[in-house]
Formats: structure tokens, C-alpha cells, sequence
């Protein structure tokens, strides 16, 4: 491998924490969600240095069905957001609280 | 300039366009450093001898999926986001917290369990589309035609959440 094991993990470990922290943090809707794609593409990250690591294809196979679910879940979310957006006039999602109480 | 060198580079960029991405209060800034961030992702993946995959993350995120949050955030108009109105700072402090504690507790199981990983292979033939499509359409065929569900199912519920009234 060009690098050891453990710094692939590391390195995807910090990108899944920023995507963390993205969500706890941020307000917008739209935000919250790239945040979410940033976990998923950590996931993928480590999903492949083991891939790389076993000499083995499954991990790789894994990751090509992440990205399937993350395209499908990325034309729902979106529709969501602005089918939201139509009737809240807001993305923020402090004043998106219908289910509240 | 050597090839690790070239990935410790690659990870610098894709963690500090990370972290622009999360901290920039403009939703249209952010989408251009996400795609910054999935070029370098591309780039590791290659380092990582995943061809096919990086070629797919460069097709699916940087290209399909980022237009569409692009042509989101200009639907929906979104300028600059006002200044946080209100600052949580114990959520903040919390989440913080709860950050560090998953780092440690990976940190743990890697250093007290160094036999967990077995020694790698040093020959590695798995990265070309051969291998993958001849494991996806033979021992991963049924979880490759339930994705192909999952997507008839994204579409038809598109579709349904653009109409007008829902």
C-alpha cells in the first residue's frame, strides 16, 4: 500500500467527524445535508483502504452500493428540502418544527 | 515526488475543503469546496488502486450529485445565511464531546488489538472493472438488483413529492 492502513483510517475518521459536526452545528437544511455527504464519502474512503489492505474486491463493491443509495437519497432529499421550502418559506431548520409537541 | 507524499498532499486538501465546507456561511461556496473535496477523494481512491471507483466518485458526486445540490441552492435562492441566531453552547460543547469520544474509542481498538489486522498482501489485482463487475453479477447479484429497486423507488417517490400539492 502507499501508506499505511491505520493513516487511511485516520484520515476517514477526521472527514466523518467534520461531516459530525457539520450536522450538530449548522442550521441550514441544504448544509446539513452536503455534511452528510461528506460522512458517507469518509465511509467509502475507509470501505476502500480495506479493500486495498484484505486484497480483496468486496469492500469495493460496497462502496459502489453507497453510492447508489447516496444518488437516491440526494433526489429524495432534495425534493423533500424544497417541497419544505414551498410551504416554510425557510430551509433553517430551528423553524421547522410542526412535529414539535 | 513520491506516491505518499502525493496522499498525505491529497488528504490535506480534502480535510481542509472539509472543514470550509462546514464552516462557510455561504451554501454555494460550500457546494464548490464539496466538489474540491470529492476531486481529492477521487485522487486517494486512485492512490488506493480503486480505478473504476475513483472514475465513479468523479461521475456520481462531482458530477450528478453536486448539480443537483447546485441547482437546489439556486432554486431555492439562498444567499448568505444570516449570522447564527442563537448560540447552543451546550449542544456545542456536547457535540464536541461526543466527537473525541469516538475518536478515542478507535484510537483504543487499534492500539490494543494490533493482531487484529493480519499482514497485507502486497500483490493487489482488485482494482480494475473486471474484478469488480465479475463480483457484482456474480456473488453480489442480488444486493446489486435491490439497488436498482432502490433507485425505481427514489424515482417514483421524486416524482410524487414535485407535484404541486402533497
Amino acid at each position: 500500500m502507499v501508506v499505511p492502513l491505520e493513516h487511511v483510517i485516520a484520515l476517514s475518521m477526521i472527514l466523518f467527524s467534520i461531516g459530525v459536526l457539520g450536522v450538530l452545528f449548522r442550521r441550514n437544511a441544504i448544509t446539513i445535508f452536503m455534511s452528510i455527504e461528506l460522512m458517507l464519502n469518509a465511509v467509502n474512503l475507509a470501505l476502500v483502504g480495506f479493500s486495498r489492505y484484505y486484497n480483496s474486491v468486496d469492500g469495493q463493491v460496497f462502496v459502489f452500493l453507497v453510492m447508489t443509495l447516496a444518488a437516491a437519497e440526494v433526489a429524495v432529499g432534495l425534493a423533500i428540502i424544497i417541497a419544505l421550502y414551498r410551504n416554510r418559506q425557510t430551509v433553517n431548520i430551528d423553524e421547522i418544527n410542526l412535529m414539535k409537541n | 515526488m513520491s506516491l505518499s507524499f502525493l496522499f498525505y498532499l491529497t488528504a490535506t486538501i480534502a480535510v481542509a475543503s472539509a472543514i470550509f465546507v462546514v464552516l462557510n456561511k455561504n451554501a454555494i461556496y460550500s457546494a464548490i469546496l464539496l466538489v474540491l473535496c470529492f476531486f481529492a477523494l477521487a485522487v486517494l481512491y486512485l492512490l488506493l488502486e480503486a480505478y473504476f471507483l475513483a472514475v465513479l466518485e468523479v461521475f456520481i458526486y462531482a458530477g450528478a450529485i453536486m448539480v443537483l445540490f447546485l441547482f437546489a441552492i439556486m432554486l431555492l435562492n439562498l444567499g448568505r445565511e444570516d449570522a447564527l441566531p442563537k448560540f447552543l453552547y451546550l449542544q456545542r460543547a456536547l457535540s464536541v464531546l461526543m466527537v473525541a469520544l469516538f475518536f478515542l474509542g478507535i484510537i483504543l481498538i487499534m492500539s490494543y488489538e494490533p493482531g487484529m489486522l493480519h499482514q497485507p498482501d502486497d500483490t493487489f489485482s482488485a482494482g480494475g472493472i473486471h474484478v469488480l463487475g465479475r463480483a457484482l453479477f456474480s456473488k453480489y447479484l442480488l444486493p446489486f438488483e435491490v439497488a436498482s429497486l432502490l433507485l425505481l423507488v427514489a424515482l417514483i417517490g421524486t416524482v410524487y413529492l414535485a407535484k404541486r400539492k402533497i
